[in-house]
């Protein structure tokens, strides 16, 4: 049911843990299945210096937390909150219908991260 | 290494099982209606394989009419109420909660067509209430389904008991015994039972043949009409090489394999428990079906741990909500009153016969591994 790219951040995932020096964090739950994702983000100048993230839910949560960093890191804020689902979905080959929602779950916890950041830098 | 640990969706089918089916696709291929000898030595093979099912559960060979599988059975159990004599003028059925989708949906059925079915609590162990049984029944109750053993947790009920408490009050006792039969002493009589549900693939024979046991004199509206095969009860030429392996399967079922299953599960329940933090066991510790471990390991999620064991080449199943096609946790882990975070990091684990304790070693070796790796992931497990 999954694609080769889905496993492979499975088994692979890039960017997993805490940030230590993160400047936003995002979490959001899943009401649908009741999973938890974190994304921290590293902010300078605009960009997405570094990011990371920690999730807790199934194959298609895991492997769209992973694949959503890789497509962020190095980009500004501004191309990183265009990134839609389906990009994210596009990006590991697709993912069966059921499992669509998980990927708006990794792509509402980047936008709080970075909501995150610039409500930090406005009181500043 | 390869490991087949979900063995309560199906099985093997034993080679002595393959070898006695062979015969009757091309060499014993009549059929079994027709009056030539090649009609009446497949004749002889299902009256023989009836013979064999029905001393299994102490019942009479013409009270066994072959079919499909469990799923039709139950059908024809639960939705034969619509047409039945005996019950006419009665409309409620008795049931659990935690029974297979098919007893489930054919209730649902029954709902739409005019019956009220009670949906029987259970305690956190997956047991029933025999009060709250009692207190259900009314003058309008015509059946009580209870299934013997549940197929996720392994719960298995009193029986004895439950037929009982029918027997006392005229009420048509059916019970899905499709994961129990072989594993659980079987006596329809003892039991008082009047329809009982079985399958051949869960317990070493193919798939797409199983069985209902109906009561001499018991009035079940057929389901299949046609040439008038088993007793009317089931139109539709037999499925000889089927059912000629599930008698076999059943012939080879052993009380040896029996205590070999439970003591590698109670080994595996042991390992699982010492070794793994924040795990837990659900279903009762003892009246569980020999074959069955099913629990709660907290902080990861169960689709997430199957396809980290299946890239081990280990095969396990998961009641989470993720993995099913609704996104809704188990039925039965929320009415043992399991939450829904319970249920999300739930495995089942389903031995059989083949089963080696080899393999069972692999196994948690790989869990404890595939389980640190994913609360690794986690942002809930550091917070603990
Ligand atoms: C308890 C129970 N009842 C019924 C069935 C359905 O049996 P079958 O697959 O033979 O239709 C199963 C197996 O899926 C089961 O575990
Ligand atoms: S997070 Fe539950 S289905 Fe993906």
């Amino acid at each position: 049911m999954y694609t080769e790219r889905v496993m492979k951040h499975f088994k692979h995932p890039k960017n997993q843990g805490k940030l230590k020096n993160a400047n936003g964090i995002g979490e959001v739950g899943n009401p649908t299945c009741g999973d938890v994702m974190k994304m921290y983000v590293y902010v300078e100048n605009g960009m997405i210096k570094d990011i990371s993230w920690e999730t807790y839910g199934c194959v298609a949560a895991i492997a769209t937390s992973s694949v959503l960093t890789t497509l962020v890191k190095g980009k500004t804020i501004e191309e990183a909150l265009k990134i839609t689902k389906d990009d994210v979905a596009k990006e590991l080959g697709g993912l069966p219908s059921m499992k669509m929602h998980c990927s708006i779950l990794a792509v509402d916890a980047l936008k709080k991260a970075i909501e995150d950041y610039r409500s930090k830098e406005a009181t500043i | 290494m390869r490991v087949y640990l979900d063995n309560g969706a199906t099985t093997k089918v034993d080679p002595v099982v393959v070898e006695a089916m062979k015969p009757y696709f091309s060499e014993k291929y009549g059929n079994a209606s027709s009056l030539h000898v090649f009609g009446r030595e497949t004749k002889e093979a299902l009256e023989n394989a009836r013979s064999v099912l029905a001393k299994k559960i102490n019942a009479e060979p013409d009270e066994i009419v072959f079919t499909s599988g469990g799923t039709e059975s139950d059908n024809i159990a639960l939705k034969g109420l619509l047409l039945c004599e005996k019950c006419r003028g009665k409309n409620h059925v008795i049931t659990t909660k935690i029974e297979h989708p098919a007893v489930l949906n054919s209730c649902k059925f029954l709902e739409q067509n005019g019956f009220k079915v009670t949906y029987l609590d259970v305690d956190k162990d997956g047991f029933i209430n025999l009060e709250q049984l009692k207190k259900s029944i009314s003058s309008k109750t015509a059946m009580v389904s209870v299934i013997h053993a549940n197929n996720e947790v392994g719960t298995i009920q009193d029986l004895e008991k439950i037929g009982g408490i029918c027997k006392g009050r005229n009420l048509i006792f059916h019970s899905d015994v499709v994961q129990s039969f072989t594993k659980v002493p079987i006596d329809v009589n003892k039991y008082n039972l009047d329809l009982a549900s079985l399958s051949g693939h869960k317990i070493h024979g193919p798939k797409g043949v199983g069985a209902i046991y109906v009561k001499k004199r018991l009035f079940v509206c057929p389901f299949m009409h046609g040439g008038g095969h088993e007793r009317g009860l089931r139109a539709g030429t037999e499925n000889i090489p089927g059912i000629v392996g599930f008698a076999k399967a059943v012939e080879i079922s052993s009380e040896k394999d029996v205590e070999r299953m439970k003591e590698l599960r109670d080994y595996l329940i042991e390992k699982v428990l010492s070794k793994i933090p924040k795990t837990t066991l659900n279903g009762p510790r003892n009246n569980r079906l020999c074959n069955n471990a099913h629990f709660t390991i907290d902080n990861v999620e169960g689709e997430a741990i199957l396809f980290a064991l299946d890239e081990k080449g280990i095969a396990v199943s998961t009641g989470s909500a993720c993995s099913s096609k609704s996104l809704k946790p188990s039925h039965v882990l929320l009415a043992m009153g399991r939450k829904k975070e319970e249920s999300h990091g739930s495995i089942r684990i389903t031995l059989s016969k083949f089963t080696t304790k080899k393999e069972i070693d692999y196994f948690i070796e790989n869990l404890i591994e595939v389980v640190a790796n994913l609360r690794k992931m986690s942002p809930l497990y550091k917070k603990i």
